[in-house]
């Protein structure tokens, strides 16, 4: 019994409507293992509080797309996700009438007068609902993501606006469609252009860049379990170090979980310079990059075999 | 609090960052559910509501310290730090801020005791600032006083001793460690900044630290006079841009048009709707492979720009396949390979002034014979499908224009484009003749900073009609 009203409160407490707090959304997340620091927590409650969108940016793998399932995880919501891309048009993001469907219903029905037919065709029972019409007419609260905003063209960018704006889609035949539960809404970009000011002006902004170090040690225990604690601390400092060399490609915090299980794998005790060097195509993935940042920290990449 | 709100978003309109009355609401309304205790909190609230591009962070955190940096410590701690470096044995001033200032400060940074350190700052301030009221000094020549008596030199030496373990031959072990020390070393600075700034703020009022402490938005830094910190702020910001510029070339026809209808597929399509022709299929529009051809004036003159103007063409290089890219001064040599996109940049600038034939005279700018070099050794260079930006400043030294050779260029080309670094009302002074190749471009942009290169990516589109071509 006790352990039944404490799951009951538990689930209450990773509620939004119960987020009293920035730490009660960090304690949330971090029941679904994503580790926010105090700015995450603090625009994830803000967005809450104030139903408002938030738009994510930061470079790619530190984790802005995984904070929308980490929402969508402790608050116990569906995720709607609606991937956006080159060309992305309204018909694959908001909503499509069924094209054949409404010819089988016309001609099933030939001789019926045409009003009774029209207002007929265009009923809800011949929408093809996308991603957006769907996080806005779901029954159950959801998690809309909308991710990597900035691949689609600006012009496209007005689609959302109105979803953005007041939770609502607006189709001409039917009218205007409120949300029945205003979703959450996180739009990711990895800043390969500048999303418009429109845009911009209807969310709340959250920089996501790469972790602290220390937060990015906390990340790597939290997601290599069996990873010594000193192993953490060097590898954080050590990407963090390589992230200040400019480079084609920095590396992310994926990519230094990938590193982490790598050293694990190959059962190395000893995070020295030769088995850095030997491991840095784990971490980097152009060879100018390798060449550059053995040369910045003096490593030397062609000694040694790796160890295989 | 919203007298205050109003005054810092004011001055971070004054700085260059828009901020619109619907976001100012935003702000407003979301300091209620800010636990104002925390300065973190307060500045993750502005923060999210005020400052959307990451670019502008910096400026917005010096404003943020000006309006809701902690207090300085003020006279009332006086005694209790007299007290305290006298029982350290601190010389007072004199003799290069005392020993016990040095440890007592290692100490602090090394056990993370923020707390101490901002009373140890305070007392440095006191004794070397040699702050007075009303003097009109800017808080930087506080802080070099004060600096140049902590000494940071010898504190970055004596946190690295402490830090790096004696028994490692390790080349990354010394970095990290030391990179370790150059971040409590900073954070030293920042916390005497933040000192000096409250008093000052105590002094003159908010309004006026806050317009002293400004800097230029990258966006607005002067390309060609910029130090080299703002060098490696701009370059940073470069990158997405020059992906911008790409896909705008690239992007152009696709927009709008579907291509043609495309009758067999959508003959094939009916038949699954018993012949009625309900979907209309269309042939996918051709891709246009843009190609550009970049010629790059880097002489004296011209080379802080270069370089931004190559940085640029390089990150274009890693978005679009056919990029070539011609350097100048008085003789004209292609360096696309230097910039190809497995080169590390700063590499490739020094290798390209060392091999590259750029000079072939006295090393001053001759567009005249580039131009005409250009047009004989690389005929084929420029097609009908490239879009040809020539970046300089067309200070000819009174040579030759060779005005011939370059409106052959333009006229083969799609498009013709120029970029002066000048301010547009030094054009066509002394030695320089922009005007008259002007006449033979589609156009021609001053660029100064990145918020026109920006505003020139936008615009960066084709002609609506192709100037007659001229007759060879």
């Amino acid at each position: 019994m006790l352990k039944t009203t404490r799951e009951f409160l538990s689930t209450l407490l990773v509620m939004p409507d119960n987020w009293n707090s920035p730490s009660d959304v960090r304690d949330a997340l971090e029941s679904a293992g994503y580790l926010a620091d105090d700015r995450i927590a603090q625009v994830v409650f803000l967005a809450s509080r104030l139903d408002k969108p938030i738009l994510a940016e930061g470079p790619a793998g530190v984790g802005k797309t995984a904070l929308a399932l980490a929402i969508a995880e402790c608050t116990g919501r569906k995720l709607v996700r609606l991937q956006c891309y080159e060309g992305l048009d309204e018909a694959k993001a908001l909503y499509e009438w069924d094209y054949h469907k409404q010819l089988l219903r016309l001609q099933s029905d030939e001789g019926a007068a045409w009003d009774d037919l029209e207002g007929d065709i265009f009923s809800e029972s011949f929408l093809l609902e996308r991603p957006l019409l769907a996080a806005i007419r779901s029954e159950e609260p959801v998690v809309l993501l909308i991710d990597e905003a900035d691949r689609v063209e600006v012009e496209t960018e007005a689609l959302l606006l109105e979803v953005l704006d007041s939770y609502q889609v607006t189709i001409p035949e039917l009218g205007t469609i409120e949300a029945v539960t205003k979703p959450i809404v996180v739009l990711t970009s990895n800043n390969t252009r500048e999303l418009s000011e429109a845009l911009k002006r209807r969310c709340l902004y959250l920089h996501v860049p790469y972790p602290s170090i220390e937060r990015e040690r906390a990340i790597l225990e939290k997601r290599v379990p069996d990873l010594p604690e000193h192993f953490a601390d060097k590898i954080a400092r050590t990407v963090s170090s390589i992230r200040q060399v400019p480079t084609r490609k920095a590396p992310s915090v994926s990519e230094s979980i990938d590193w982490a299980r790598t050293l694990l794998t190959l059962g190395i005790e000893e995070l020295d310079d030769a088995t850095t060097a030997s491991t840095l195509n784990v971490l980097l993935k152009y060879q100018t990059d390798i060449e550059r940042i053995a040369k910045e920290l003096s490593l030397d990449i062609d000694a040694e075999a790796s160890p295989e | 609090m919203i007298s205050t709100l109003t005054e810092f978003i004011d001055e971070l309109r004054s700085v260059g960052i828009g901020v619109s009355m619907v976001e100012a609401i935003d702000a407003a309304q979301a300091i209620e559910y800010t636990d104002l205790q925390s300065r973190d909190n307060l500045r993750a609230t502005l923060g999210a509501t005020l400052v959307k591009n990451p670019r502008h962070y910096d400026a917005f955190d010096r404003a943020f310290d000006v309006y809701f940096g902690l207090e300085p410590l003020g006279d009332a701690d006086t005694e209790e730090r007299e007290g305290e470096t006298s029982a350290e044995g601190g010389s007072g001033a004199g003799s290069g801020g005392g020993d016990g200032l040095m440890e007592s400060m290692v100490d602090a940074l090394l056990s993370g005791n923020s707390d101490q350190l901002r009373r140890l700052v305070a007392g440095a301030v006191d004794r070397y600032a040699g702050m007075q009221p009303g003097r009109p000094v800017g808080g930087r020549y506080y802080a070099y006083r004060v600096l140049r008596r902590i000494d940071s030199e010898e504190l970055l030496a004596r946190l690295i001793a402490a830090l790096v373990p004696d028994d490692t031959d390790g080349g990354v072990d010394v970095r990290i460690e030391t990179e370790r020390a150059e971040a409590l070393v900073q954070q030293v600075r920042d916390q005497l900044e933040q000192e000096i700034t409250g008093r000052l703020i105590a002094d003159r009022g908010r309004q006026q630290v806050a317009a002293n402490r400004r800097l230029p938005l990258v966006e607005d830094i002067d390309l060609m006079h910029a130090t080299r910190v703002e060098i490696e702020d701009v370059e940073r910001a470069i990158r997405p841009l020059a992906r911008k510029l790409a896909t705008r070339l690239g992007q152009r026809r696709r927009h709008g048009s579907k291509g043609r209808l495309d009758v067999r597929r959508t003959i094939r399509k009916s038949l699954g709707h018993g012949g009625v022709l309900l979907e209309p299929q269309f042939k996918p529009p051709r891709a246009s492979k843009p190609e550009i051809v970049i010629l790059c004036d880097v002489s004296g003159s011209m080379a802080t720009f270069a370089r931004f103007t190559l940085q640029l063409t390089y990150a274009i290089s890693a978005e679009l396949a056919k990029v070539r890219v011609f350097a100048f001064i008085d003789g004209l040599d292609e360096v696309t390979d230097y910039f190809s996109a497995d080169t590390d940049f700063a590499e490739s600038l020094v290798a390209m002034s060392r091999e590259a034939h750029i000079v072939r005279r006295d090393g001053h700018s001759d567009y005249g014979r580039s131009f005409t070099e250009m047009w004989e050794r690389y005929p084929d260079a420029v097609t009908s499908r490239s879009t040809v930006i020539v970046t300089g400043d067309a200070r000819n030294n009174y040579r030759e224009a060779g005005l011939e050779a370059f409106e052959r260029i333009v006229a083969r080309s799609r498009a013709a484009m120029w970029l002066n670094p000048e301010p547009e009302r030094f054009w066509d002074t002394g030695d320089s003749i922009m005007s008259r190749y002007s006449v033979a471009c589609d156009s021609v942009d001053q660029v100064r900073t990145l918020r026109q290169l920006e505003a020139f990516v936008e615009r960066a589109t084709l002609p609506a009609h192709r100037r007659a071509k001229i007759a060879s």
